[in-house]
């Protein structure tokens, strides 16, 4: 659906690489253009007529961000992306508030993203960081949670959605879970927010961290939202211009209030106003209409496959659009290869999630990630070159 | 090169590269070379005695031309002194680039001459010949302590 919105899709090919960054719709580049050519200004400190204009639209997104994920306007933090909202997290509020021995809970499948920031935090200040064991089909279930938390868990921080895998998670749960356990709780949705409804109030989480770019929008920009009252209690982790109320020479300063005074120094305003614009699009099209396109896109190329003798798909039973594969006996890199000869678009590696091998035993796949413009007539070119790869050597080689 | 013979000597060597499997033996200088541009990721073993290769091992994951690569570069070092296999290796660096090179003393190594085409690549291409520079710099750092 809505193919003729991205000029990318004019050109002969299939882009399956949506969980690495997806495409940018005609919309979204128009209104930073239109930043960059009419109303170039810095926001918050002008009082002429283009910068009012430019802080309205940079502010006014927080507005459009709460509809979409349901939470309070004034909790919506601009960030450079997920991993520096997590950063944000966990050294602006847990390094404050968690002490030596308190445990924090994440999973094999996370990515780099959620780990080395914890990671650092134990070298840091010792806490304990702890691995939940995923079920038999790689998922990460609310019991095997249960079964990892001792007393010493403070912090559960997961991705609502894999980026190997495509599992979802149940964050409604787990997210109740947490808060009848007073238990912090982390939401990674660079791989969820722009593919299905999320509801930042009713799964009672307490930071989720998502990046722009894989959400049709701009590079260099993506959201935390925190609770109020815990944005209050987290320090920024940047300093400088537009976060302070005053700074004098006897050492004295104050900042501003959540969330200004986590955008220290001139943000990325273009990338803000074209974030906005992404999240309209999105929600004129609505978050459940893209959920289940893909979901019938997956669930089309499963059937297709079925007849392909030497594929081994890793995860057949996830409810999202990535689909995780090898060629029997051909290194993902090579597949990868062999269909961008066919102009198919896809991703192999690890795909950041470097301990992930430990529960799969493979350390690379192939990734085809899907989003609401891949079709049927995509999903059969790239059935017909899998079904084909016998002839992958004379292609690659 | 004929394409054909090309991917024969590729494929071969990629399907059933030579010394692969690592040796338990402290005598052996050792690297991993963990590719930073792609997925590559390679663990390396060598013997040198009295300034010549006398074993050059691998294991790991890579795709087929980092694998076929190192076998290839495998056949091509053993036996051979080291001023030159440092020939070799700079010649084979040479010709992954795209610079003049002397194609004569690189053998099979010259199925990778088109290699420049797929810039992506090239790094496969290079991944035996940073693992094997990587070791030989150990043996000159020790010297020079």
């Amino acid at each position: 659906m809505n193919r003729d919105d991205f000029p990318m899709l004019a050109s002969d090919i299939v882009y399956f690489d949506n969980g690495a960054t997806t495409l940018k719709p005609t919309c979204v580049v128009d209104a930073m253009n239109r930043y960059y050519l009419e109303h170039t200004s810095n926001i918050h400190r002008g009082d002429y007529d283009a910068a009012i204009k430019t802080n309205q639209l940079y502010d006014g997104v927080r507005d459009i961000v709460g509809k979409f994920v349901h939470c309070d306007p004034e909790c919506v933090v601009y960030t450079s992306g997920t991993t520096m909202s997590i950063n944000m997290v966990v050294f602006g509020y847990m390094k404050k508030h968690l002490k030596a021995g308190d445990e924090v809970l994440l999973n094999k499948a996370e990515h780099a993203s959620n780990v080395l920031p914890w990671l650092r935090l134990q070298e840091e200040i010792d806490i304990q960081v702890k691995f939940v064991p995923l079920n038999s089909d790689y998922e990460l279930t609310l019991d095997n949670i249960k079964k990892s938390v001792s007393k010493k868990t403070k912090v559960i921080s997961l991705a609502h959605v894999s980026n190997v895998l495509g599992d979802v998670r149940d964050i409604e749960s787990i997210g109740q879970y947490c808060e009848e356990n007073h238990i912090l709780f982390h939401v990674d949705g660079a791989q969820s927010v722009p593919h299905m409804g999320v509801d930042f109030q009713k799964c009672k989480i307490d930071f989720l961290s998502f990046s722009g770019h894989k959400m049709c929008g701009p590079t260099g920009v993506g959201v935390l939202i925190g609770k109020k009252e815990l944005l209050e209690e987290m320090d920024p982790i940047l300093y400088g211009g537009g976060m302070n109320s005053f700074f004098e020479a006897d050492s004295s300063y104050e900042l501003k209030n959540v969330p200004i005074k986590f955008e220290a120094g001139t943000p990325p305003i273009a990338e803000v106003i074209g974030l906005g614009e992404a999240i309209q699009y999105l929600m004129s099209i609505g978050m459940d209409k893209i959920h289940n396109h893909e979901i019938k896109l997956k669930k089309y190329l499963l059937s297709k496959i079925e007849k392909i003798p030497n594929l081994i798909v890793y995860n057949r039973n996830t409810n999202s659009g990535i689909f995780a594969f090898n060629i029997d006996g051909v290194f993902a890199q090579d597949s990868s290869i062999y269909l961008n000869h066919y102009h198919i678009y896809v991703r192999a590696g690890n795909h950041c999630a470097k301990m992930l091998k430990d529960e799969i035993q493979i350390k690379n796949t192939v990734r085809v990630s899907m989003y609401f413009y891949n079709n049927y007539e995509d999903i059969d070119r790239l059935v017909e070159a899998l079904a084909n790869s016998e002839d992958i050597f004379k292609i690659v080689l | 090169m004929d394409s054909n013979l090309r991917r024969e000597i590729i494929l071969e060597n990629y399907q059933e590269p030579v010394n692969r499997g690592l040796i338990d033996d402290d005598s052996y200088l050792k690297t991993n070379t963990n590719s930073e541009s792609c997925i590559d990721n390679l663990d390396f073993m060598m013997k040198i005695e009295d300034g010549v290769v006398r074993d050059i091992r691998f294991d790991g994951e890579a795709c087929a031309i980092s694998t076929s690569a190192t076998s290839i570069m495998i056949q091509k070092l053993l036996g051979k002194k080291i001023e030159d296999v440092k020939k070799i290796l700079e010649n084979y660096k040479r010709m992954v680039q795209e610079e003049d090179y002397d194609a004569n003393i690189l053998g099979e190594l010259n199925v990778y001459d088109e290699i420049y085409q797929q810039p992506n690549r090239k790094n496969c291409a290079l991944l035996p010949l940073v693992s094997i520079e990587k070791m030989l710099g150990e043996i000159e750092d020790e010297s020079k302590n």
